[in-house]
């Protein structure tokens, strides 16, 4: 018996009213788990009933505790007749059995059903004690955490990340079954929330086995969706990342890693930074607060890459910039074969994962994907789900191939999707293909490569960029250009990837959200016909959404995309392609050349007119995305490329350029003639009307700005203020004379009006910045679109980010400052171990604030020729500085005591009324987290046979998915927890029946449950510890006491 | 047209000049006309459509807050909005504001269903809305119904139709601050609104002022003392001294009796403001009378309920000074 259960009832408050005679409620709850059940007594004629029940005790194998939900049921007692529901309860213990995350499930639970909703609350507390179970033929996975989040939660280390996992789990769909006609709708619905919540549990327990064969402890980038398959049944599938992850002890060691990217903003002492135009996103500069120099191995952290990096950036023989040129050919081979040697083990060598730890990524390919059209059939034997498992086997399969092809070993950010019209189903896989550092992969070298030394031949900023492939024998026409920021390796002239963009990245202006929106009519047709003509549609589709997003990249004068994701949905007589994704302009990467239009008929002169019309409304509206965007990469002296559409005499001269270092490129350049523009050619009304819809996209409105990736290109400095929502808007198509045209134009205003609504709704935030914008379009009917965005807003402080025009060569400058910094650690802390009464070496920020604050004016910087220099001029500053704040630390309290203090904090010391944010990020700004409490995956049906009583269908949505967000917020704040990050609705299925005055609506939502803690909270206590915060506010060097 | 078009945010997002157009009673379509009007689209460059499309949505956000408006100590509780508590005090606060013009056409009425039914021509008389007359008629009887509870009792009658809502008001208020339980006894909570009976009880020992003829003349003489030469007509204050001192004294020593704090209002009028304003007595007058009355009292030889005197005069002299107007 390795488990017990315990639950105790403790009061229900807000019951409905059940008698109306009396308008009051006997209630009694009902407590399940398993085949068990137990009763409470009735708490007569109240609506906020007492119950304070006893511990009732499940004594169950753990494999139960994993598969099965603890349900509860709230019932009305009736002495004659049947005893009425009022709702119910269902709470996953899973995050009870990870020892890191809840110890106990206490709060008030909205009591729900699926015909009125949520109907009171109810106060529950669950416990689990779990007994060691040491038999090996388990069929368990107790212990394996898992997150949603798609890279390392914030407050741990990857030790080893194992790879792929993937499950599935088939049943026959309640709705479906032959009992479904002889029982109620609701019956019906509660049997597969039942269902659902089951296979769930189940599927993570099988996930979480493989997970434990691989010898991982966690499974990151956890995404579960369930495919509705009508008749031939219901799938639930899961694919994630096997991890083994280590929980950073030392809260002063992972302080710095878990702070939010607008936290390093303000740290960063260079706030008069002589080129923030040239932003990179998250913290390009060396990480300032990461101040305990004596345990480098134990501070590792996403964010410290680029400290990381650029350490490797300072060469030992002292020259100034990067030493990119150690990176050559031999390199790349034994990459190569390192890394194939470790995941040639691996059948699918897939990450889920879209941002990484620092040296993880080396080289990114481009996006690969893959569909396939399948006719659904009667899943005969739930216990062999063999057909699915080969359908998606096939669909990896392919996705590896197409990695190969482009060089790579590796597919990141990967994810699977399907889109399901009655006995057809698209299935859908895509990822990014990469070749990816072999050190994390394999065992035995886990302390190797939290080494920064490891990326001493990667370039910062670029190395990603850089092709994998071999371009001599290239897997597709492409561009090749010398890097901007090395110039010693290759880059592609546009790169989409499905994943986050790297910290490290070296970003010119901002970015923004980017769309291809596409819709193909298509006959109604049966069956295997139907497949086919799918199938057929599909490649055009493809293409047809990729050319859009290059005309759009090009538009905004943009080189690279990322956060890339097409869905393609099918319905009964369309099809629908709307592809998301973040543009930005990487610096690595050449300056993308305009879109020139020619005319098919040019001896036509008013139609020439009108082409050159056209072309300058191009040109014009490139340029003025350049300035909303704050596009203005440097001018570096080869280059010539910044016109929009360069004339053939430049092109050559751009080629010439090349040829003087590569002899190779000039032949691959001049096969490939056009290099910067990007010709459309208008033959027809088709495309014209593809320039013209080119156009029709608004910038969103002064102080907007939107992408889908985790943060903003460009933008740092956030503010703690954030407002996730959800939106929904259903289209009704006028079904006369459809054309594809008149489709198109339908869905773009859609998505395009939708925009426009939630720039107007959440005016009141700017400056601000919708991330993770996240559509799903879906055909619930014939002439019926929806399209749902889950989005968060989050407000940002707009001084600090409207500094511009800065040069270059100043950000080359203080690249080579920040560089020395880092050199001067050691040289410092021998400085502080001569001072007795400083107890810790002096934090760096106590070294950038001496420096940046000692006098010497910007101008007599720059006017330092050489870094020595600087240096020299720096120690002494620095030395003074360390004697003057002596006085300070002594004052402090000891940092001990400040460790204390700031464990002993409540959690939740901030959220008096119980506030529970949801964010779909992976941090909430201004805070960090402080622990994971487990992942938060529901599953809801609602219905109604009153729509019209309940305001219609927009009054029956919005009510249910408020109802959602509101048992999300409550589930959490039972597991003690303040937030929900990563938050994805994965699931929004509406289907009406106006006629009939019925609606139903299935959604899922999933995301982890943690705990955070605001960052003004953490710096009163911080300001106490000497070696932290407290220098910033000095002014350095100069401060007297 | 969207077929279907909703927001929901993790916060509620509350427009509060959209909150303020649905109290008012407005329907979508005349606040999309009021917002448009506003110069909301010039300033956002949005479209009409946006327009309403938002208008919809705060609409059906406030219509479904309704139900929680209507209890308001449990919006902190339910778990479906989630709104901050500064918001939630506005939502509150503005949900339960009234028009002093609704409030005294209704004010005397029963707030029954006849009233009720009445309330369109309390709308076309003040220009309200029948909805936010619907809202605050239903408030007034919520309000109604909580105090109802709370113990104690209310009051209301004719002849007062002159009186502003304000007037009221400020009495009630002078009253609960100085006459209540609450008043004398901080252990017990601001809202315990019953008349403390014990005073209300020792009242009746100020009647020797009228019944004790000596007390009475002496009393008269000190008042008029004081105030010969400066009132206009001083002859008819001499003259009905007695009257005049009798209206004070005796509406508070009656209060013990629950139908004559009902008739408080009435009696404050009959029997004090209307003698006064039958003499035509400008308000400067009443006010330096009043002043005297109650001050004099304190140079009384062997007059011992001082104290009991200050607090029941000085906030019937607050009272009589509010109320007389025409």
């Amino acid at each position: 018996m390795p488990g017990k259960l315990k639950v105790k009832i403790v009061a229900g408050r807000h019951l409905p009213v059940m008698d109306r005679a009396s308008d009051l409620t006997d209630a009694f709850v009902e407590v399940k788990f398993g085949n068990t059940t137990f009763k409470t007594d009735v708490c007569l004629k109240s609506l906020n009933p007492q119950w304070n029940s006893e511990w009732f005790k499940f004594e169950v194998d753990d494999e139960d505790l994993q598969d099965e939900p603890l349900q509860i049921t709230v019932l009305d007692h009736d002495t004659y007749s049947a005893n009425d529901a009022i709702g119910k309860v269902y709470i996953d213990i899973d995050p009870l059995l990870y020892s890191e995350a809840a110890t106990v499930i206490s709060g008030w639970f909205p009591i729900y059903d699926t015909i009125h909703g949520i109907r009171g609350e109810i106060n529950v507390v669950v416990k689990v004690d779990l007994f060691n179970d040491l038999n090996r033929f388990r069929q368990s996975s107790c212990g394996v955490k898992f997150f949603c989040t798609t890279s390392i939660p914030k407050c741990y280390r990857a030790v080893i990340i194992h790879g792929f996992v993937e499950e599935l789990v088939v049943n026959e769909d309640p709705e479906y079954q032959w009992i479904d006609r002889i029982r109620t709708p609701r019956a019906s619905n509660e049997a597969r929330q039942r269902l659902i919540s089951l296979m769930s549990g189940e599927l993570q327990r099988k996930i979480g086995l493989k997970v434990l064969e691989m010898r991982g402890n966690a499974v990151v980038g956890y995404l579960q969706c369930f495919d509705l398959e009508g008749e031939s049944g219901l799938v639930v599938r899961a694919i994630g990342t096997a991890c083994t992850l280590d929980k950073l002890s030392s809260p002063a060691a992972f302080l710095p890693a878990c702070s939010s990217p607008s936290k390093e903003m303000k740290e960063i002492p260079f706030n008069e930074d002589p080129n923030p135009n040239t932003h990179s996103s998250g913290p390009s500069t060396p990480l300032k607060n990461q101040t305990y120099s004596f345990s480098p191995s134990k501070s590792y952290s996403r964010q410290s890459s680029s400290s990381d990096t650029d350490l490797s950036l300072t060469p030992k023989t002292g020259m100034g910039s990067g030493s990119a040129g150690k990176e050559g050919g031999p390199f790349k081979a034994l990459l190569r074969q390192q890394t194939q040697s470790a995941l040639e083990q691996r059948e699918f060598p897939f990450f889920t994962l879209t941002a990484f730890p620092p040296g993880f990524l080396v080289h990114v390919g481009g996006v690969v994907s893959a569909r396939s059209v399948k006719l659904l059939d009667r899943i005969h034997n739930p216990d062999e789900p063999e057909t699915r498992d080969a359908w998606w086997a096939e669909i990896r399969q392919e996705i590896k191939s197409h990695a190969k092809a482009l060089g790579c070993h590796a597919v990141v950010g990967y994810s699977e999707s399907t889109s399901i019209c009655e006995e057809v189903c698209i299935l859908s896989a895509s990822g990014t293909a990469a070749v990816l550092n072999p050190r994390f992969l394999q065992d035995g070298t886990v302390e190797g490569c939290l080494e920064p030394r490891l990326e001493e031949n990667l370039p910062a900023g670029c190395g990603f960029c850089h092709i994998p492939y071999d371009e001599l024998n290239m897997p597709f026409p492409a561009h090749l250009t010398y890097c901007n920021n090395c110039r010693k390796q290759k880059v592609p002239d546009v790169l989409f990837t499905t994943i986050d963009l790297p910290v490290d990245a070296t970003v010119i202006g901002k970015g923004c959200l980017i769309q291809a929106r596409l819709c193909r009519l298509k006959k109604k047709a049966q069956a295997e016909a139907n497949a086919t003509a799918i199938s057929n549609l599909l490649p055009f589709m493809e293409y047809e959404v990729h050319t859009q997003l290059m005309n759009k990249l090009k538009l905004k004068a943009m080189n690279a995309l990322f956060g890339l994701r097409i869905q393609i949905t099918v319905g009964e007589n369309m099809l629908m392609g709307l592809a998301s994704a973040t543009g930005v302009y990487l610096a690595a990467l050449p300056t993308p050349g305009g879109i020139q239009i020619a005319g098919k008929t040019p001896n036509d002169g008013s139609y020439e007119q009108h082409i050159s019309h056209m072309q300058k409304k191009i040109n014009d509206t490139i340029a003025k995305n350049k300035e909303l965007y704050e596009i203005n990469p440097p001018e570096i002296s080869e280059e010539i490329i910044g016109s929009p559409i360069p004339e053939p005499r430049q092109r050559s001269r751009l080629l010439r350029s090349q040829s003087e270092s590569s002899d190779e490129v000039t032949e691959l350049d001049l096969s490939h003639g056009k290099k910067d523009a990007f010709v459309l050619e208008i033959d027809d009304t088709d495309a014209m009307e593809d320039v013209h819809s080119l156009l029709t996209d608004v910038p969103p409105p002064s102080g907007f700005y939107s992408c889908n990736t985790e943060i903003m290109p460009g933008i740092n400095n956030w503010t703690s203020e954030i407002q996730m929502f959800t939106s929904v808007r259903v289209i009704r198509l006028s079904s006369l004379n459809l054309t594809n045209q008149a489709l198109n134009k339908n869905f773009n205003d859609l998505c395009e009006n939708l925009l426009k609504s939630l720039y107007f709704k959440l005016r009141s935030m700017i400056p601000c910045c919708l991330c993770h914008v996240n559509f799903t379009v879906s055909l619930p009917e014939d002439e019926l679109i929806q399209v749902t965005v889950t989005a968060v807003a989050i407000t940002f402080d707009k001084n600090q980010a409207l500094q511009t025009t800065k040069t270059h060569a100043e950000k080359l400058l203080q690249r080579a400052s920040t560089d020395n910094e880092e050199l001067l650690q050691f040289p410092l802390e021998l400085c502080s171990d001569s001072l007795p009464s400083h107890p810790f070496p002096p934090a760096k920020e106590h070294l950038e604030s001496a420096s940046s604050n000692s006098g010497i004016p910007a101008a007599q910087r720059d006017r330092c020729s050489s870094w020595i220099e600087l240096i020299k001029l720096k120690a002494q500053t620095i030395r003074r500085g360390s004697i003057k704040t002596t006085v300070t630390v002594e004052k402090a309290s000891p940092m001990g005591e400040g460790n204390f203090r700031n464990r002993s904090a409540p959690p939740c010391a901030n959220s008096t009324v119980g506030v529970v944010k949801m964010t779909p990020l992976s941090f909430i700004p201004g805070a960090k987290i402080t622990k994971y409490l487990g992942i938060i995956n529901m599953f809801f049906i609602r219905e109604t046979t009153s729509l019209r009583e309940e305001g219609g269908v927009s009054g029956f949505l919005h009510a249910f998915i408020a109802e959602v967000f509101a048992m999300v917020r409550a589930h959490v704040a039972a597991l003690g927890g303040n937030a929900v990050v990563s938050y994805i609705m994965k699931q929004c299925v509406f289907m009406e029946n106006p006629n009939k005055n019925q609606a139903q609506c299935l959604i899922n939502v999933s995301g982890d449950a943690v705990v955070f803690v605001r960052e003004s909270e953490l710096e009163v206590v911080s300001t106490q510890q000497p070696a932290a915060n407290c220098q910033p506010s000095c002014p350095g060097g100069e401060v007297t006491t | 047209t969207s077929e279907l078009d909703i927001f929901v945010g993790n916060t509620t997002l509350i427009d509060e000049d959209v909150y303020r157009l649905w109290l008012d009673g407005y329907s979508v379509s005349a606040a999309v006309a009021l917002r448009a009007r506003s110069g909301i689209l010039e300033q956002t460059r949005a479209t009409a459509a946006v327009l309403q499309s938002d208008s919809v949505d705060h609409y059906r956000t406030f219509h479904r807050l309704g139900r929680p408006l209507h209890a308001p100590p449990k919006l902190p509780h339910q778990l479906i909005f989630q709104i901050p508590p500064s918001r939630q005090a506005l939502l509150i606060g503005r949900y339960y504001a009234f028009d002093e013009a609704f409030v005294r056409e209704v004010l005397g009425k029963k707030l029954s269903k006849g009233t009720k039914k009445d309330l369109d021509d309390i709308s076309t008389k003040t220009g309200i809305t029948l909805e936010s007359c619907r809202r605050q008629f239903d408030n007034l009887k919520r309000v109604f119904k909580v105090v109802e509870e709370m113990r104690g009792s209310l009051t209301g009658r004719k002849k007062l139709q002159y009186l502003s809502f304000g007037d009221f008001a400020f009495c009630a208020e002078l009253m609960i601050q100085n006459w209540t339980l609450g008043a004398v006894d901080s252990q017990l909570d601001d809202m315990h609104v019953d008349l403390d009976k014990e005073f209300l009880q020792d009242v009746k020992e100020l009647k020797v002022l009228v019944a004790d003829k000596d007390r009475l003349d002496l009393h008269k003489g000190l008042v008029c003392t004081a105030l010969r030469g400066k009132l206009g007509v001083f002859s008819e204050m001499e003259a009905n001294f007695k009257n005049l001192s009798r209206g004070p004294v005796n509406v508070a020593a009656t209060l013990t009796h629950n139908k004559d704090v009902r008739d408080l209002f009435v009696d404050l009028v009959e029997k004090f403001v209307e003698p006064c304003r039958s003499d035509h007595r400008p308000l400067n007058d009443v006010r330096l009378f009043l002043n005297h009355y109650s001050a004099s009292v304190h140079s009384l030889y062997g007059f011992r309920h001082q104290a009991l005197w200050d607090r029941s005069m000085g906030t019937l002299r607050g009272c009589f000074l509010r109320l007389y107007h025409d």
